[in-house]
């Protein structure tokens, strides 16, 4: 059974202002333990159907579905299949007032677990994000990257079969954001978690991900869907192979055309 | 030494300078200038006025205690009813909406000209200087958490809502913490406010409290003494405000404002 699944997908957002046709026709099967990358321009709609995969956002028309069942029933959100779901926001959207393992923890907290066994996790998590010696900082303290990280650790903490991403680098420079490539690759394959993950940058796409789906805006629409062949784990110098930079540049190619 | 560290040492150094600047103009003011002792009395009376006080601290002390159980429990007021009225209008849009024309005329009313008003209703005793504290206090702290309230980050509600959070978790882990910050910007402007009002008031009306030393040192034209009580409650505003930014920097050890040097 897919992991997620996404039919006929159609979302209108009304304002006082204007009525966006933000996506449309939109079909997807996700498949465990799938990578997907989404790409495609700016407001063409990416983060809107990752928020419709997150169950915050609720489709105009069609279904979402996690593992055969549908995350709506009327209004009504089915809260049991959003636990499963692990988000990371663009912004890293830490809470300032906690420490590192704190917000790390603050999931497994509103669950109800003990003390203790929220910060043995939260340890736990830091040695996998690379944030060891910061467990008791506050935020402020810390990196863009490493405010990312520890965005990426909350999201794990409560081991969620599908981990949501929205283009969780985009504000980190080059160097880091090839290196949190290779953890994230790393934390994917540890986790045997399901990802997708938005981004505006093709070679992280390429790099990362087992399909590509390409948007088209207005309305977003899925404009291809391509496969990614490398096998894993991928190393940094993939992408100077020819057969990388063709993925690449076909891509390219389509997003120059919806420009 | 580095920078870092200076900067940290800065105000200890510059404070005591500027104190004895201040007292060194002061002083070559009565002499230099020869202004009279009634209008500028000298430094050194006035450290003999302050050094009667401590030999004598009977009289000075009961009526410091009287404007600070003034102030204290005023502001005490102000804590609690402001904490609440901000809280239910940050949330009630359309009851905000409703008073908020109310709430501006209230709050740009000159309050220290109401006070002689409070006197005829609440007495001369204690009950009107606290009431009096309790509206001057009230206005910074309801304004300040309303804004609170209304400020907490939206990206932050949606983690909330993307973990299932209910309500009660959402706001002991997100409203509470967000507004804290607010709360104390406002009872840091509160506390002072809530010692003018029950100043003001010890001026106008009844016979007990450091402003009530003032009136009377002033009747007396002893120039002296009103410098000294002046100072005392100068003391007294210190104190308070510090006990609140300390609370602040017990409470709130992750904000801007507590991080960085040592006065804010
Ligand atoms: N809450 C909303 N209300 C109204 N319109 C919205 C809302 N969210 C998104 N839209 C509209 O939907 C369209 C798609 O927005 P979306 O944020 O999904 O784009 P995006 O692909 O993530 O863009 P970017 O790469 O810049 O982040 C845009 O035209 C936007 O104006
Ligand atoms: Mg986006």
């Amino acid at each position: 059974m897919p992991e997620l699944e996404l039919v006929g997908v159609e979302k209108i957002f009304e304002t006082k202002r204007a009525t966006t046709h933000a996506l449309t026709t939109i079909n997807l099967t996700i498949e465990r333990e799938e990578f997907i990358a989404i790409i495609g321009q700016s407001g063409c709609g990416k983060t809107t159907l990752l928020r419709i995969l997150a169950g915050l956002v609720k489709p105009s028309e069609g279904a979402v579905r996690a593992e055969g069942r549908s995350l709506w029933d009327g209004a009504v959100l089915d809260t049991e299949t959003v636990n499963k779901l692990g988000i990371v926001f663009q912004d890293p959207n830490l809470f300032p007032w906690y420490s590192v393992e704190d917000n790390i923890a603050l999931p497994l907290k509103l669950r109800g677990v003990d003390r203790k066994t929220r910060r043995a996790r939260a340890h736990e998590l830091c040695d996998l994000v690379g944030l060891t010696g910061f467990e008791r900082a506050y935020p402020r303290e810390l990196s863009g990257g490493m405010r990312q990280r520890t965005a990426i650790a909350r999201a794990l903490s409560y081991r969620p079969a599908v981990l949501l991403l929205d283009e969780p680098f985009g504000a980190l420079d080059a160097m880091t954001r090839e290196r949190m490539n290779l953890e994230l690759q790393s934390i994917a394959a540890a986790t045997r978690a399901t990802v997708v993950l938005v981004t505006h940058s093709i070679n992280e796409a390429v790099f990362l991900a087992d399909r590509i789906v390409l948007l088209s805006p207005r309305p977003g629409r899925i404009r291809s869907i391509t496969r990614v062949p490398f096998p894993r784990p991928r190393e940094l110098d993939l992408e100077t192979q020819p057969e990388f930079q063709n993925i690449a540049r076909e891509l390219r190619h389509e997003l120059d055309e919806d420009a | 030494m580095d920078r870092e560290r200076f900067m940290k040492l800065l105000p200890w150094i510059s404070t005591p300078l500027l104190l004895i600047v201040t007292v060194v103009i002061w002083k070559l003011s009565t002499t230099v200038f020869e202004i009279s002792p009634f209008v500028l009395p000298p430094p050194e009376a006035v450290a003999q006025t302050l050094l009667e006080f401590s030999r004598q601290p009977d009289t000075w002390l009961v009526h410091a205690r009287i404007t600070l159980v003034e102030t204290v429990v005023g502001f005490g007021f102000a804590l609690v009813t402001g904490v609440m009225v901000g809280a239910v209008l940050g949330r009630i849009f359309w009851l905000e909406l409703a008073v908020r024309p109310l709430v501006v005329a209230l709050q740009v009313i000159p309050k220290v000209a109401l006070i002689p008003l409070f006197v005829i209703w609440f007495g001369f005793g204690i009950t009107s200087k606290v009431i009096i504290a309790a509206i001057l206090a009230f206005f910074p702290i309801m304004l300040n958490v309303l804004l609170g309230v209304r400020s907490v980050e939206p990206g932050h509600r949606e983690v909330m809502r993307s973990l299932n959070a209910n309500r009660w978790q959402t706001f002991s882990s997100l409203d509470f913490h967000s507004t804290l910050p607010y709360v104390f910007a406002g009872m840091e402007v509160g506390i002072v406010l809530a010692l003018i009002g029950a100043i003001v008031g010890e001026y106008l009306g009844g016979n007990e409290g450091l402003g009530y030393m003032v009136v009377v040192s002033l009747n007396a034209l002893d120039a002296p003494r009103l410098f000294a009580v002046i100072i005392l409650l100068a003391g007294l505003g210190w104190l308070l405000f510090f006990a609140v930014n300390g609370i602040k920097r017990l409470m709130i050890p992750w904000h801007e404002s507590v991080i960085e040097t040592g006065i804010s």
